[in-house]
C-alpha cells in the first residue's frame, strides 16, 4: 500500500506542482490571481480528446497540438482581456473567472456533460522494485521530472529566469533596473499557461474528463501556492506535494473517509498558515497595495 | 404629536429621497416590486424575483466584509451553507417553525464568522482570500462524509414552506431583503462603517489612532455572517431542499461577479447587480447553451465601460458632488442644495469619455 501511496502521491503532487508553479509565477510577476488557470488545464485535456477521438490525429501529435493551441489561446486572452485591467485586483478576478466559466460552457456545448476518458499513450505495465506500475504512470512521472528540471534551469540559469525572479521579488526595483515589465509579464503568462497545458495533457489519460474538473484543482492549487508562500517558486512546488500526499494518504489509509480528502489538505494548509501567516517560504510584500 | 411626525416624514422624504435622482429611482423600484403581484400572478416571475431577493442579501453581506472592510473572502458560501443546513436540520429533526430556524441558522453563521475570523485576523490580503477557500471545502467534505445526517449528494428535502402561498413567500422575502439591505447600508454609513472603510484603506493607521482593529474586523466577520446566514436560512425554506451546492466554490465566486458588476463597497451596488444579473440569467434560459457566454460578454463589456461598477457610474452621471460640503446634488442643479456653492457643470455630460 505504501508504494501505491508513493506513486500516486508523486503523480498527483507533480500535477499540482506544475499547476501551482504556473499560478505562483503569474502572481509573482504580474500580480494576477488567475482563476482561469485550471481551465487551461481542462482545455488541454479536452483538446487532446477531441483531436484524437474525433479527428483521429495520432496521440503524440495530438498532445503537441493541444499544448500549442492552449498556449496561443492563453496568451491571446491575456493580452486582450487581462492585461488592460491588470492594475485592478477585482477586475482581474472577474475577467479570469468569467474566462474559466466560458471555457467550461464551451466544453459543455461541444462535448456535453458526459464523463469521457482517453486511451493511454503507451499501454502496458511493468514491475519496478516489486511494484506493479503502468507505463502511463511512469511516463507521467518522467514528464513531471523533466518539466520541473526544465523550469528550474530556465529560472535559475538564464537571463530571462533571473528577470522573472527579480520581478517576483520586487516589481518596482526590477523595473528600475531596466527589465521590461509588460514583456516579461507576457512571457511569464506564456510559461504559466504552458505549464497548465502540459499538466492537463499529462494527466488526461489517467483521469475522467468532465466539464467541472477545473474546480477542485483550482482550490488545491490556490491552497498549495498560499501554503508555500506567495512569490516563492520552490514553496509552491513543496506546497503542492504536501497537499497531494495528504490527500492520497487519506484516500489509501482510510478509504471510508475519501470524501474528506479536500478537507484534509485544506486543514493542513490552514494549520500551517496559523503558525506561519506568510506561508512556508513567503515574504510579506510590505508597501505593496 | 402625529401631525408633526407625518410632516417630518414628508420633509425627510422630500429632502433625502426626492432630492437625489438615484434614490428616487431605487424608491420607485421598491414600490414597483411591492405592487407587482397586483398586476401579475406569473409564478415563474415571482419565483425568480424571490430568489433574487435572497441572493441580494447574500451578495450585500459579502460586500460588507469584502468591499467595505477589505477582507476579500473567497469562502463566503460557508455562511450561506452553514445557515441553510442548520435551518434545514433544525426544521426537519426538531420540527421548529421557520420563525425560529432562520435566526438560529443565522446564529450558526455568526459562529462560522468567528471561525473564519481566526485566519482572518492573522492573514493579510491575498493570503486571506486564498485561505478562506478552505472552510467551505472542509464543510463540503463533512457533508459528504456523514450522508445519513446531511443527506450527502442529494441534500435534505422536506423542509417546511415559508408561507402557504407563493405571494406570501414573495412578500416575506422581499420585505426582508429591503429591511436587511437598509440595515446593512445604515451600518456601512455609520461610524462603525467609517472605521470599516478605514481598516480597508490602512489598517495600521487605524490601529495607530487607538482603535482595536481586531475587534472591528471580528465584528465585520460576524455581521457579514449574520446577514449571509439569514439569506441561507431563507433559501433553505424557500427552495425546501438544501444540498452541497450551497457550499460550492461557484457559490462563493458568483457573488464576486455580481458585486463588482454593481459597484463594490456600496452595499446598494451588489443588490442592484443581483437584481439585474440574476433575472437576466434566468430569462436567458431560452438560449440555454449560449446563456453563459452572453452573460460573460455582458459582464466584461460593462466592466470595460464602467470599471467602478454600474451603480457608481449611474450615480456619477446623475449626481454631482458639492466641492465645498461634499453633499451630493442632482445633475440639474446649478447650486448646492445645502450650502449654495456653485457646482461646476458638466464634467460628466459626455458618457463615452468616462471609464475605459
Amino acid at each position: 500500500m505504501w508504494e501505491q501511496i508513493l506513486v500516486n502521491g508523486l503523480i498527483s503532487g507533480g500535477k499540482y506542482a506544475l499547476l501551482a508553479m504556473g499560478f505562483a509565477l503569474i502572481y509573482g510577476v504580474a500580480r494576477i490571481m488567475n482563476l482561469s488557470h485550471t481551465a487551461y488545464y481542462m482545455l488541454a485535456a479536452y483538446l487532446i480528446y477531441y483531436l484524437n477521438q474525433s479527428l483521429a490525429v495520432p496521440l503524440p501529435l495530438a498532445y503537441l497540438l493541444a499544448i500549442l493551441v492552449v498556449l496561443v489561446i492563453g496568451v491571446t486572452t491575456y493580452h486582450y482581456l487581462v492585461a488592460p485591467v491588470r492594475e485592478q485586483f477585482t477586475a482581474v478576478l472577474i475577467v479570469t473567472l468569467v474566462m474559466a466559466i466560458v471555457v467550461q460552457e464551451i466544453i459543455f456545448i461541444f462535448f456535453g456533460g458526459h464523463f469521457r476518458s482517453l486511451p493511454p499513450l503507451i499501454p502496458g505495465t511493468t514491475t519496478l522494485a516489486g511494484i506493479k506500475i503502468t507505463y502511463q504512470h511512469l511516463l507521467t512521472l518522467a514528464t513531471v521530472l523533466v518539466t520541473l528540471t526544465g523550469i528550474w534551469l530556465l529560472l535559475f540559469k538564464t537571463r530571462l529566469g533571473i528577470a522573472i525572479r527579480a520581478m517576483a521579488m520586487d516589481r518596482e526595483v526590477a523595473n528600475l533596473m531596466g527589465m521590461p515589465e509588460s514583456r516579461i509579464a507576457l512571457v511569464t503568462v506564456a510559461i504559466s499557461v504552458g505549464l497548465a497545458a502540459i499538466s492537463g495533457a499529462m494527466v488526461a489519460p489517467l483521469l475522467i474528463l468532465d466539464p467541472l474538473m477545473w474546480m477542485h484543482p483550482l482550490v488545491v492549487v490556490m491552497a498549495a501556492v498560499i501554503l508555500g508562500g506567495l512569490g516563492s517558486i520552490k514553496g509552491s512546488i513543496l506546497g503542492a506535494f504536501i497537499l497531494a500526499f495528504a490527500e492520497i494518504m487519506l484516500v489509501f489509509t482510510l478509504p471510508k473517509l475519501a470524501y474528506l480528502r479536500g478537507s484534509v489538505s485544506m486543514a493542513v494548509m490552514l494549520a500551517v498558515l496559523l503558525i506561519r501567516p506568510e506561508g512556508l517560504f513567503g515574504i510579506f510584500m510590505e508597501g505593496e497595495r | 404629536m402625529f401631525p408633526y411626525l407625518i410632516r417630518k416624514l414628508f420633509r425627510d422624504f422630500q429632502g433625502e429621497i426626492l432630492a437625489l435622482p438615484t434614490r428616487t429611482i431605487v424608491f420607485l423600484a421598491c414600490i414597483g416590486l411591492l405592487i407587482l403581484p397586483l398586476f401579475t400572478k406569473n409564478p415563474y416571475l415571482l419565483r425568480v424575483l424571490t430568489l433574487t431577493g435572497i441572493f441580494a442579501i447574500y451578495a450585500a453581506s459579502w460586500d460588507l466584509l469584502a468591499g467595505i472592510t477589505g477582507q476579500v473572502s473567497f469562502g463566503h458560501a460557508l455562511f450561506f451553507g452553514v445557515a441553510a443546513y442548520t435551518s434545514a436540520l433544525l426544521n426537519l429533526h426538531l420540527g421548529l417553525p421557520p420563525v425560529l430556524t432562520i435566526p438560529l441558522g443565522a446564529l450558526a453563521a455568526v459562529v462560522a464568522g468567528l471561525v473564519l475570523g481566526l485566519p482572518g485576523l492573522r492573514l493579510k490580503g491575498p493570503y486571506f482570500s486564498l485561505a478562506s477557500l478552505a472552510l467551505p471545502t472542509i464543510m463540503m467534505g463533512l457533508v459528504f462524509t456523514f450522508p445519513q445526517f446531511t443527506g450527502g449528494e442529494l441534500g435534505i428535502s422536506g423542509i417546511t414552506r415559508l408561507s402557504t402561498s407563493r405571494i406570501g413567500e414573495y412578500y416575506i422575502i422581499l420585505i426582508m431583503t429591503m429591511g436587511l439591505a437598509l440595515a446593512m447600508w445604515k451600518m456601512a454609513t455609520s461610524k462603525t462603517g467609517l472605521i470599516f472603510h478605514a481598516i480597508r484603506e490602512d489598517e495600521i493607521a487605524v490601529r495607530a489612532s487607538g482603535l482595536n482593529t481586531s475587534r472591528y474586523k471580528m465584528l465585520a466577520f460576524c455581521t457579514s455572517g449574520l446577514f449571509a446566514g439569514l439569506a441561507g436560512g431563507l433559501y433553505a425554506h424557500f427552495m425546501r431542499v438544501v444540498g452541497p451546492s450551497t457550499l460550492e466554490i461557484v457559490m462563493s465566486l458568483q457573488i464576486v461577479v455580481w458585486t463588482i458588476f454593481g459597484g463594490i463597497a456600496t452595499i446598494y451596488g451588489p443588490i442592484i447587480g443581483v437584481f439585474i444579473l440574476f433575472p437576466m440569467m434566468e430569462y436567458l434560459r431560452v438560449v440555454a447553451e449560449l446563456r453563459m457566454l452572453i452573460f460573460a460578454a455582458i459582464v466584461v463589456i460593462t466592466l470595460r465601460l464602467m470599471p467602478e461598477g454600474l451603480t457608481t457610474w449611474v450615480q456619477d452621471l446623475l449626481e454631482r458632488e458639492c466641492p465645498r460640503c461634499k453633499e451630493r446634488n442632482a445633475f440639474t442643479r446649478a447650486n448646492c442644495r445645502v450650502c449654495g456653492t456653485g457646482l461646476d457643470p458638466g464634467p460628466n455630460t459626455n458618457i463615452w469619455k468616462r471609464g475605459a
